[in-house]
This record gives structure tokens, sequence and C-alpha cells, in this order.
């Protein structure tokens, strides 16, 4: 086989995202000193509402919180006993028992003590979410919660009354804001916070279109450290001006054949968390000359994504690039409701067909050889269904590989078995390890 | 030209010389803690007793486990290939394979040419493998020997309900107690096996015909319920534990 050999060099706007990273949590942890509030939500929750409180409202949300637990083994470890010790089953969802560790072990993860936020803003499409919160509330003494329902089926079934349903509560919550903060409400940072979340979560699709290049510019472990900024504040300004930077780089980087790996020869994704704590198993497959291009988790978590005409999918155009003009509460929150009930990973919680769907697609568009699957026992909500995405995935003519683990909890993650399965399924694709 | 094939399997070490296809000798070891140690001595005893050294030997490929502790192979690639290529050599008609060894099980399909199409692998439990069946003889202080064919008297159907090794145990120890019959309670481990291998099998997908190597390919009480689970003859080679090692001699062949 000729291996090729490509031109590869670290990202010019890396050591940007890490200082924008810590000072994510330490705007967060010190929010208090400057007469700031600081309130706590899932990574999916409408973190453009309260926006409207002011400039100095800063979030801290829980799935990238955990993930940044389980990356550091010994710390996961003790929360996932200190949860275990209280009571919780060991199968519910890993990056809330790291989540409610941090709390009962009073530890931030950032060195501290666990940083209680004001309020608790959430949204509910996994089982898992509101409860999250409810406990996380219980356990930091009774800080006030609201949670908005998001369940209102799969987007292609999306009509005015369920987004009715949706802008009703959040309407509610602003209420309810104003009440548990005593601050008054400006809907002109809803406006702009709501803005800059399509533009954010657009142009992250968009980048992650640039992906369909060979050879890649970016992969799926480099991918973790920049799709982290729509899980942290996809409604903040300073974050999708990041995201701009970060696409004319990577188009730099496209028309200029810089690799993210130097000798790419297959083409693999996966499909949703990986195992936090072996994100190394990325550079493994690099050894046989193997990159995989991003997942279903990683383009469509954040990224909101469509159907274009010509059939293919790409990133969602903007109620700006519209040219529709945001000029009240309600037409923001309208148009915040239906951009999120679209958001790909919210879709396949109502059936595993249309992730299977969506991962073809990107199997297709993004020419793979082949797909890892993450039987992951750390996330219910996104593994259900993920023996059928196996079988859809490979009537459509593509391999694939299982592994199990756990996004979260590293004891549930074997990480030789899993370079030992790596070696097989490289095998029967044909690749050996590189000797370059 | 003489070429060898290691399989560094979690329990025993087995190796095979081949020439023109055909296994000239064959040996094996346990493996133990000292895997690497225990490897080499096993090569060196293979050569010894074969009058053979290690310049004869034109190629050494080494798979298993613990297929990177020996460092002294041409080349080393994964049970799954190896398998594979042994079954299909064996047996051209094959088209899957169910390798069932000490702490693994697996099951493969390979298309026409033997080349591998889908293949499934046992997580962390082990109640679908060889050290499955010895927990199991433990239990009910029977010789491993003696597990299959004192299974054969049995066509009792006791469900086994329990998916994991360590709750089947306790769950045989109720049997026990219960007074049942340990002919029937060793039919109903091989047949919870055999469940449990033949879900694996149909994962992807199985065509006829199908081979059964490994260790527990030894075990008859096992090949019956297999048979009956997937409603299938098996084709079982002679030395079933050295066929890994036999597809992996071939590769370089």
């Amino acid at each position: 086989m000729n291996i090729p050999t490509y031109k590869t060099e670290q990202l010019k706007c890396w050591n940007k995202a890490k200082e924008l990273r810590n000072n994510f949590y330490k705007n967060y942890a010190s929010a208090h000193e400057k007469g700031g509030i600081r309130w706590a939500g899932g990574a999916w929750s409408f973190g453009a509402i309260p926006a409207g409180l002011g400039r100095d409202v800063f979030p801290l949300t829980g799935e990238p919180y955990a993930a940044s637990i389980a990356f550091n083994k010994e710390f996961s470890i003790r929360c996932m006993e200190a949860v275990e010790k209280k009571g919780y089953a060991r199968d519910l969802c890993s990056y809330m028992r790291n989540y409610w560790g941090s709390i009962i072990l009073d530890e931030w993860a950032f060195g501290g003590k666990f940083q209680k936020p004001d309020f608790m803003w959430q949204d509910h499409i996994c089982c898992s979410h509101s409860k999250w919160y409810q406990v996380a509330s219980e356990l930091e003494g009774g800080v006030p919660t609201f949670s908005i329902d998001v369940t209102v089926g799969p987007y292609n079934t999306v009509k005015e009354h369920k987004i009715d349903y949706l802008v009703n509560q959040m309407l509610d919550g602003i209420e309810w804001l104003e009440k548990t903060t005593g601050r008054k409400y400006n809907d002109e940072l809803l406006i702009e916070a709501c803005k800059n979340e399509f533009r954010s979560t657009s142009k992250w699709a968009k980048i992650c279109e640039l992906n369909m290049t060979q050879p890649a510019p970016l992969d799926e472990k480099s991918m973790y450290s920049f799709y982290v900024f729509g899980t942290l504040a996809k409604h903040s300004g300073e974050f999708a001006d990041f995201y701009d930077e970060l696409y004319d780089e990577v188009k730099y980087r496209v028309e200029n054949q810089i690799a993210a790996t130097p000798h790419e020869v297959c083409r693999l994704m996966s499909d949703t968390q990986p195992p936090w704590g072996f994100l190394k198993i990325f550079r493994y497959l690099e050894s046989f000359g193997a990159v995989s291009v991003g997942s279903l988790y990683t383009f469509g978590l954040i990224g909101v994504w469509e159907d274009k005409p010509d059939g293919s999918w790409g990133a969602r155009t903007t109620p700006m690039e519209k040219g529709i003009e945001i000029k009240t509460r309600e037409q923001a929150l309208r148009l915040l409701a239906d951009w999120n009930l679209s958001k790909p990973e919210w879709q396949h919680f109502y059936s595993p067909h249309l992730k299977s769907e969506m991962m073809i697609k990107i199997a297709k568009q993004w020419k793979l050889d082949g797909i890892m699957l993450h039987y992951n026992r750390g996330c219910e909500g996104l593994s259900l269904g993920i023996a059928e995405n196996r079988l859809a995935l490979i009537e459509a003519g593509f391999p694939v590989m299982t592994f199990e683990g756990n996004m979260g909890d590293e004891r549930e993650f074997d990480e030789a078995q899993a370079k030992s399965r790596m070696d097989s399924f490289m095998e029967t694709l044909g690749f050996k390890q590189l000797k370059i | 030209m003489i070429s060898a094939g290691i399989d560094v399997g979690a329990k025993n070490i087995k190796i095979v010389l081949v020439r023109d296809n055909r296994i000239i000798a064959k040996d094996k070891v346990l493996s133990g803690f000292e895997a690497k140690e225990n490897t080499n001595s096993l090569f060196e005893k293979i050569l010894t007793d074969n009058g053979l050294k290690k310049e004869d030997i034109s190629s050494i490929t080494s798979t298993g486990s613990g297929r990177k502790a020996v460092d002294f192979a041409t080349v080393s690639v994964t049970d799954v290939t190896a398998a594979s290529k042994g079954v299909t050599t064996k047996f051209p008609s094959a088209k899957t394979v169910i390798d069932v060894g000490a702490e693994e099980g697996r099951g493969i399909r390979c298309d026409d040419k033997g080349k591998v199409v889908d293949f499934s692998i046992n997580e962390k439990c082990a109640a679908g493998s060889g050290a499955f069946v010895e927990a199991m003889s433990r239990a009910l202080e029977i010789p491993i020997e003696e597990f299959g064919p004192m299974s054969l008297q049995s066509d009792k159907e006791i469900p086994m309900n329990a998916q994991c090794a360590v709750f089947a145990e306790s769950e045989v120890v109720s049997l026990l107690h219960a007074k049942t019959d340990k002919k029937d309670i060793a039919k109903a481990i091989c047949d919870a096996i055999a469940a449990r291998i033949s879900s694996m099998v149909r994962k992807v997908g199985f065509e006829k015909d199908i081979a059964v190597i490994g260790g527990v390919a030894y075990n008859v009480g096992f090949l019956r319920s297999i048979r009956s689970n997937l409603e299938s003859e098996v084709l079982v080679p002679e030395f079933p534990e050295f066929v890994t090692a036999y597809g992996a001699a071939l590769i370089t062949e």
C-alpha cells in the first residue's frame, strides 16, 4: 500500500482555546467577587435565556465539567465512590455521578471547594436531566431550580403548538429568573445571546463540514477540545467569535493540505461520548494511519444541521442569514426553541432509526472506511438503540466495530481489550500498523 | 520451508509447526504469569523434540491476547484473522467461526475467500467462555473432562437465568441444594453458554458451514447445545485449540 505523508502542525488557536476554557471556569468561580451571578445546568440548557439577566452572569454546564473530572482518574474514582457511599446506584449517568461526587466531596475539579451556583437552569430530554439538578440542588442545601421540558418529539414532527409548549415554559422561566435573582430582565441581551447561539452552533457545523476533506484537517481527539465551547456557553459572543477564527484556520489547513495525522489511509468515526479518561485510543488508531474524523456527538451535540435541497447534510442556515430581524422576546424564544429542537443529538432520543440515518449520511459524505460504536454504559440516553444502529450501518455497507466502556467511569473501560478490538477491526479492514 | 504459529492465549500457549499447509508438530503449555518465558521455553522444546533449529523456521507468526510478548515473531496478527485463516483452510466451506477460548468467545463471519466480514467478541463478562465452564465444574465438583459427557446423559431443559458467571454459580449452588441431578445442571450450563455464544454469532449473522474451535470445542455437551440453538450441524476440527495457531502459521507460510 502506498502510504501518503502529509504536512501536520499544531493549530494556531490551540493556546487561545485553552485560555478561553480556563477563563470560563475562573469567571464562574470568581463571579461573586464582582457582584455577578452563577448558575448551573446542562450543556443543552437554554443558556441564552439567563444571559438576559446581565453581562455578569456565568454558567457552569454539568456535562463538560463532569468530563473534566473523568479525565482526572484519581478524582473521578473518589467522586464515584462518594456517590455510591451515599446510596446512589452505579448504573446511573456517569456524568451525573461525577458531578454529584464533586458536590459531596466539596471539591472543585480545578482546585478548592465546590463552587455552588445561585440557581439551576436545566432542560429535560434525557431521563437523567432534571433529576440530576434536583438531586444536586438537594445536595447543595436547596438551590432554586427551574427545568424546561423539551420532549415534544423529533424535529420532523414539530408543529407550532409544540414550539408554543417550549416558549410558554421559557416565558415562565424568565419570570422565575427575575423573581429568583431580583434582577430586571433585559430583552436586548437575550436577543444578542440567541444570535450568538445561532452563529456559534451553525459555524461549528461548518467547521465539521471542512473535515470531509481528505486528508482531514482535524481529528476527533482534537475536535473535543474545540466542540467543548458549544457545551460551555453556546450563547457566548466570545465563543462564537472564536469559532469564526477556528473556521478560518481550519479552512486554511484544507487549502494547504495540512492534515490532522501525517499518514491518513483510513477514515473512521465514532458515535457518541468517548471514554474521556482514555482519549489516547484515538492516537493508537493513528498508528494504523487511521483518523477518526469526528462523530455524531462531536458534530451534532452542539452543531445544528439541516438537510440541504441536494439531499446532503450541512450547517443550518441561521435566522440572520435568512434576513430575519429579531425584535421581541417572544420572537427570540420561538427561534431559539425551533433551533434547538432540530439539534441532531436530540433526535435519537425518539428513535434509533433517526440516529442511523444521520450516521449513514455522515459516513457517506465524509467518505468513511468504518465506524466505531461505543456501547457506553455511562449514558443510557445516547446509547439507546445502539445495536440497531450497528445493524443499519452494516446494511448500508459500512464495517462496524463495537467496544464497551463508560464515558465517565473508568472502572468500566478496559483499555487493553479496546485496543485489541481495534487491532482486529483494522486488520479486517486491511490496514496494518505503519512502520514509518 | 517450515512456518511456526504461536497462539499466546489467556490460559494456554499453543505452538504449531506447519509445512505445506500441514501441521508437522504441535505443543502447548500453561501461559501462567510469565507468558514470555513460557513461550520461549515451549518454542525451544518443540524445536528440540522435532530435531529442528531456529534457522529451520522460515517465519514465526504470533497471535492471541499475549501475542506482543513474542518478541522473536516475524509477524503478529489478531486472533480473529488467525482463527478465520485456520478454519477456512481446514474447512473451505466454512463461513462462520465460533471460537471459544478460556476467557473470550468469538463469532466470526467470513466471505467465500475466507476474508473476515464481521466479528463479535464477548466483553468483560466470562459467562460465554472456558473459564465459566471451569468455574461451573468446580462448583459441581466434577472433573472438567467429565463435564460434557455427563451433560449428554440429560435431556432436561432447566433455564439458567443468570447472565453473569458469578450469579450463575450461585444459581448452580441453588440447584444443588434443590437436589437437582448433576447431569441436568451440567446440561443447563452447556445450554446457557451455547445461548450466549449463539446470540453473539447471530449478531454477526451466521452462515453455514459453521466451525467450532477453541478449547471449549472439546466439550461435547456444549457442541450438542450449540447445534440445537443454531439448528445447524457444526464442523469441529481434530485439535480445535490449535486451529488459531495453525492459522497464524499459514499467514506467512
